[in-house]
């Protein structure tokens, strides 16, 4: 049974996915990018294959993606995130018509066909307003972990609305309303609707067609998705492995390419 | 004999400047602004008094501009910075048709007629990729702090280019730049040249006319004037040295100024 991986170079972490014949996951990994991007690459392929207590010979084919996927050095192939996030999303969500996948630096909504094909998709590419980094900057000026911003969001009663649209100054504004006395709460589930309005905005583009799966990084904050949730009008889908979901879709295109290249073999059988 | 004072409450600095009535200027004084404007200009208030060897009792009239200007609690009368920055370029040169200003997180232009009245402006206040928040997060991403930015520039020796589409997007991009061996002078370079690139597009958007005056702490940097001067046609201003970020604070205390005479000649 052989074995195959998807890495996911992205411009904030580094995730890598092994899976088997069965398209179940056996070993993932997510690691910080940092500055070398070769050696994260590496890093979190290695730290996957270890989480799946397989060896190296096993894995038959590996596909890089992500914005630094033409890192992945010792991959077969690159795909790009946008097709890598819709056939993962369609993979465990297989109703998905919309995948919208918030990571790091980019936000992007992509409309996909039943087999995952991408039909049209619609993203961030002169701004990081709406992305992962607008959480980012709220964590540092608060001083509170990614992790938790969206459980303290949740408690908020009454949110203070976010004026500012680039990230950069948005650090400047929740401090700013932190010294006029604004509760930690009520900052944070502003911040958390400025993100969403700025991403349905984007999901309009592409057509808000159900089911819409959740994928990326950002996906893992429950505040997110709740405020997604309400500002939408209907219920995500999100995964366990949404933050995966890119690595996954790789390492699925991988295993086609396993899949192909035993064809002529057994027809010379 | 009275004195006025213009303070100025940016989003990053406040600024003070104290003028006699013979329109000399008497002090000036700079604070970060920090997140409690009142505080900040009480602040600078106490410290410009005490550089200048005034007392408050012998302030005849305060004048309050910038972001801030609606929290400072010893104002007379609050003016809008493009008004403010007007009235400080006209002090320095007085040909000044069209201004240049770039604070920390604005980008205003403004042109002038005869009378320093502003007659149309553009600004970017909403992507920080246009202000001086740009330059600073890219010496930032470096390890360079604000203040190094000057020295660190007059180094370059190659053009790196920097696309300066985002400020959050650049720290890609100066990793990246970095790793392919650029030197951090030279990427800084790079940031100051796609800076005066946006600066330029202001410029023709209020259809800049000679003499261009330019204010902001970010023109206290030589190299920020020198790729300027060699983009631009017309002739370019800059006060001296420090005071460069003062113009605004100063052209509040111009007007105070004026203010004080029309007060007095009624009494």
């Amino acid at each position: 049974m052989a074995l195959s991986a998807g890495v996911d170079v992205g411009s904030t972490q580094t995730k890598a996915v092994i899976i088997n014949e069965g398209l179940e996951i056996v070993g993932r990994s997510l690691i910080d990018t940092g500055a070398n991007v070769v050696q994260a690459a590496e890093k979190a392929y290695l730290n996957a294959l270890n989480d799946s207590g397989r060896r190296e010979e096993e894995v038959a084919y590996v596909i890089g993606t992500g914005y630094g996927r033409y890192k992945v050095t010792f991959g077969d192939t690159q795909v790009t995130e946008i097709s890598c996030h819709g056939r993962g999303a369609v993979h465990m969500f297989p109703n998905t018509k919309t995948v919208l996948d918030m990571g790091g630096q980019d936000t992007k909504a992509i409309s996909v066909s039943k087999i995952g094909e991408i039909v049209d998709f619609c993203m961030n590419d002169k701004c990081a307003a709406g992305t992962g980094r607008f959480l980012g900057a709220a964590s540092m000026a608060l001083d509170i972990p990614l992790g938790e911003l969206g459980a303290v969001a949740l408690k908020s009663e009454k949110p203070v609305k976010i004026s500012t649209t680039c990230t950069v100054f948005a650090e400047s504004e929740v401090l700013s309303w932190l010294g006029k006395g604004k509760k930690i709460e009520d900052i944070l589930l502003g911040v958390h609707k400025s993100i969403s309005s700025r991403s349905i905005a984007l999901l309009r583009r592409v057509g808000l067609n159900q089911q819409i799966t959740f994928t990326g990084g950002v996906a893992k904050n429950i505040g997110m998705v709740e405020v997604l949730n309400e500002n939408l009008g209907m219920k995500m889908n999100v995964s366990e492995e949404s933050h995966f979901m890119g690595a996954l879709g790789a390492a699925l295109f991988a295993m086609d390419h396993i899949f192909e290249s035993r064809i002529p073999v057994e027809e010379t059988a | 004999m009275s004195y006025v004072i213009g303070v100025d409450v940016g989003s990053t600095y406040t600024k003070a400047v104290i003028l006699s009535s013979d329109k000399e200027i008497m002090g000036h004084a700079m604070i970060q602004t920090g997140f409690k404007l009142d505080k900040a200009s009480e602040k600078v208030y106490d410290q410009i008094l005490k550089e200048s060897g005034l007392s408050k009792a012998e302030i005849g009239y305060a004048i309050s501009t910038g972001y801030g200007r609606h929290m400072v609690p010893y104002r007379d009368l609050t003016i809008t910075d493009l008004t403010a920055t007007a009235r400080g370029s006209n002090y320095f040169f007085p040909k000044t048709r069209t201004v240049l200003d770039i604070g920390g997180q604005t980008m205003k232009a403004s042109r002038l007629d005869e009378k320093t009245k502003v007659k149309s402006f553009r600004l970017n206040d909403k992507c920080a990729a246009g202000t001086g928040a740009f330059l600073e997060k890219t010496a930032r991403y470096m390890g360079y702090e604000t203040e190094e930015i000057g020295p660190l520039v007059q180094t370059s020796k190659a053009d790196v280019s920097i696309s300066g589409v985002c400020a959050v997007f650049a720290e890609s991009e100066v990793i990246n730049q970095l790793s392919l061996g650029s030197a951090p002078s030279d990427i800084m370079h790079g940031a100051m040249f796609s800076l005066v690139k946006r600066a330029i597009q202001l410029l023709k958007r209020v259809k800049m006319e000679s003499q261009i005056t330019l204010s902001g702490g970010i023109m206290r940097f030589k190299t920020m004037v020198d790729v300027l001067t060699e983009n631009v046609e017309e002739k370019i201003n800059v006060p001296d040295g420090e005071m460069v970020q003062f113009t605004t604070a100063l052209g509040a205390a111009t007007l105070a100024l004026q203010r004080l005479e029309k007060v007095g000649a009624s009494v």
